[in-house]
């Protein structure tokens, strides 16, 4: 079930490099919400039409809350960043589908940049044995909250913080291997980190990125290509809001 | 007082659908308002098979607006009747008015005829105005003589009233206008999207895939009314308003330009429930002016609007 809702600010402060860390109270849609779904944030300028699909970074389904860490990507982001305890935003989810929470042997949570953060709900409710890797430009953010969940890899590009490189750098470094992998972040790693999955023969869950409009499902304005005829549009496309935006690496062609 | 229009002998319930595109057939949008308080639900355009659509990304946002050139990315009739038809039976009060895209004339008249016998179809919309496909739709919405053929032919096969949706992207819409009509099309609507660009500065490239695509939403509210307003004027077929309609007031300029009916577009994405808060918007301002029928609200000719404040 999709809810639309005046959610309440309850926090908002900045991790550093133009992201932010947003708590929010909501009736329905934290108790509802899964790892790797994410909301729709409307923007109250009325000249910036279209909601902002934004991950779920943690959920708190007992006390109804829910924290979004996000980059000021423009200015519908920047809006958001400037609001305050207290204020109110209108949101809408939770939307898509997330990442699947079966017990499937080993695990590899792999993040980058700005697709770090839907990993850390993952990180705290998948089952089984887990090893986080993110890799950052240089700060690193949300490290401390990781590090609660599993044991964490490090790869910045600047070197300054565990493997110099990217997490297929620290992957390969730390001879990290596993059952699956399950991934959010910039397209190239995840193409990368489709390779490495294919060689190893293991298993990968990829979280996808398009603009979207409605974030419903309905304008089909967030496709991706997928392998097979999807059975929803009839033909080789897959919508991120709906059928993703969590897909099986093998499944989507990007 | 009512609501209720007449379209081309239809009656809608009241003068608020969904356009082409925005809406799906409604099912997505059902968990969140409800769709059988609109007046019909124009569904996104219906090919004769599943077409896949433009490359990714196909949506950018501007000021006030937003560019799409989703290329009318649809499952097919076949599909379209099995599973959209059979959604919208539960809406026996509203509308539905299937939007119809084709590569060719041909193409056309075979979702067309596949419809005629759909009792859940009340009207058929004929897409000849989509910017974003290379064959079809705009290549029959540019020309008047075009125009006017395809309309016959669609007439001489439709067993429902046909509406033509006519593109802003031309020299004198009243031509178009005029055009449809003397083609025999029993109501036009209007406007599609007019085509725009958008560049990324920073990655230094195309918004859009597709490089162009139709751009909707507020920002084009003032061109839409005025193109209506020199349609509605033209032609004695009822006309379709739409084009950047956020809000009741919106809605109420594009009825007073003389539409007969206004679809409600990428408002759907600001607010999934902007168009049942259209529709009593309209009713409220209705009663404010003492108004019966939803015709009055149209200014006269002589240029004094009905009714009294």
């Amino acid at each position: 079930m999709k809810y639309k809702e005046e959610a309440e600010i309850l926090s908002q402060e900045s991790l550093g490099e133009d992201i932010f860390s947003m708590w929010l109270r909501t009736e329905h849609i934290a108790k509802e919400a899964e790892p790797g779904q994410f909301l729709s944030l409307y923007c109250r300028d009325e000249s910036r039409l279209l909601p902002r699909p934004i991950s779920l970074c943690e959920i708190d389904r007992e006390n109804c809350r829910l924290r979004l860490v996000y980059r000021i990507a423009g200015a519908g982001t920047r809006e958001f960043a400037g609001l305050q305890a207290g204020d109110r935003i209108t949101v809408l989810g939770p939307l898509g589908h997330g990442f699947p929470l079966a017990e499937s042997g080993r695990a590899l949570i792999v993040g980058g940049g700005i697709g770090v953060p839907p990993l850390l709900q993952l990180a705290r409710e998948l089952p089984g044995e887990k090893t986080l890797v993110m890799g950052y430009r240089s700060r690193t953010y949300l490290e401390q909250e990781l590090r609660k969940e599993a044991p964490l890899v490090i790869s910045t590009e600047d070197g300054s913080l565990g493997t110099k490189g990217n997490v297929i750098d620290a992957i390969r470094e730390n001879h990290l291997t596993a059952d699956t992998i399950y991934a959010c972040g910039p397209l190239p790693m995840l193409r990368a980190l489709k390779s490495f999955a294919q060689e190893h023969h293991m298993k990968a869950w990829i979280s996808m990125e398009e603009k979207m409009a409605c974030g419903i499902g309905a304008c089909l304005g967030c496709v991706v290509t997928s392998r097979d005829i999807d059975d929803h549009s009839k033909v080789r496309n897959v919508r991120v809001c709906a059928e993703g935006p969590v897909f099986d690496a093998e499944e989507v062609i990007f | 007082m009512n609501l209720e229009v007449n379209i081309a002998g239809v009656v809608l319930k009241n003068p608020v659908m969904t356009a082409s595109g925005t809406f799906g057939s409604g099912m997505e949008y059902a968990e969140l308002m409800d769709p059988g308080l609109l007046g019909a639900i124009v569904t996104k355009g219906v090919a004769s098979v599943p077409w896949p659509g433009n490359p990714g990304p196909r949506i950018a946002e501007t000021a006030s607006g937003m560019l799409n050139a989703i290329g009318l990315q649809n499952p097919g009739v076949d599909t379209f009747v099995k599973r959209d038809l059979k959604f919208l039976e539960q809406y026996p009060d509203t509308r539905v008015i299937v939007n119809v895209c084709g590569h060719t004339e041909e193409e056309y008249l075979e979702v067309v005829d596949r419809l005629a016998d759909e009792e859940r179809v009340d009207l058929l919309e004929i897409n000849i105005s989509c910017p974003n496909v290379r064959e079809g739709g705009l290549a029959f919405g540019q020309n008047p003589k075009t125009a006017e053929a395809i309309t016959k032919s669609v007439k001489r096969h439709a067993k429902q009233p046909v509406i033509m949706k006519l593109s802003p992207n031309v020299t004198d819409i009243r031509e178009m206008a005029r055009a449809a009509e003397s083609g025999g099309a029993d109501a036009i609507s209007l406007i599609n999207t007019i085509t725009g660009m958008k560049f990324d500065i920073m990655r230094r490239k195309f918004a859009l895939a597709n490089r162009t695509g139709g751009l909707s939403g507020p920002a084009i509210k003032p061109v839409a009314v005025r193109m209506v307003y020199e349609a509605a004027h033209t032609v004695s077929i009822p006309v379709i308003g739409m084009g950047g309609i956020q809000t009741w007031q919106d809605a109420v300029e594009f009825l007073m330009a003389g539409a007969s009916a206004v679809s409600v577009g990428t408002a759907n994405f600001h607010d999934p429930e902007a168009a049942p808060k259209i529709v009593e918007g309209i009713r409220g301002y209705m009663e404010r002016f003492g108004m019966e029928s939803v015709s009055e609200i149209a200014l006269t000719e002589s240029g004094s609007a009905s009714g009294a404040s």
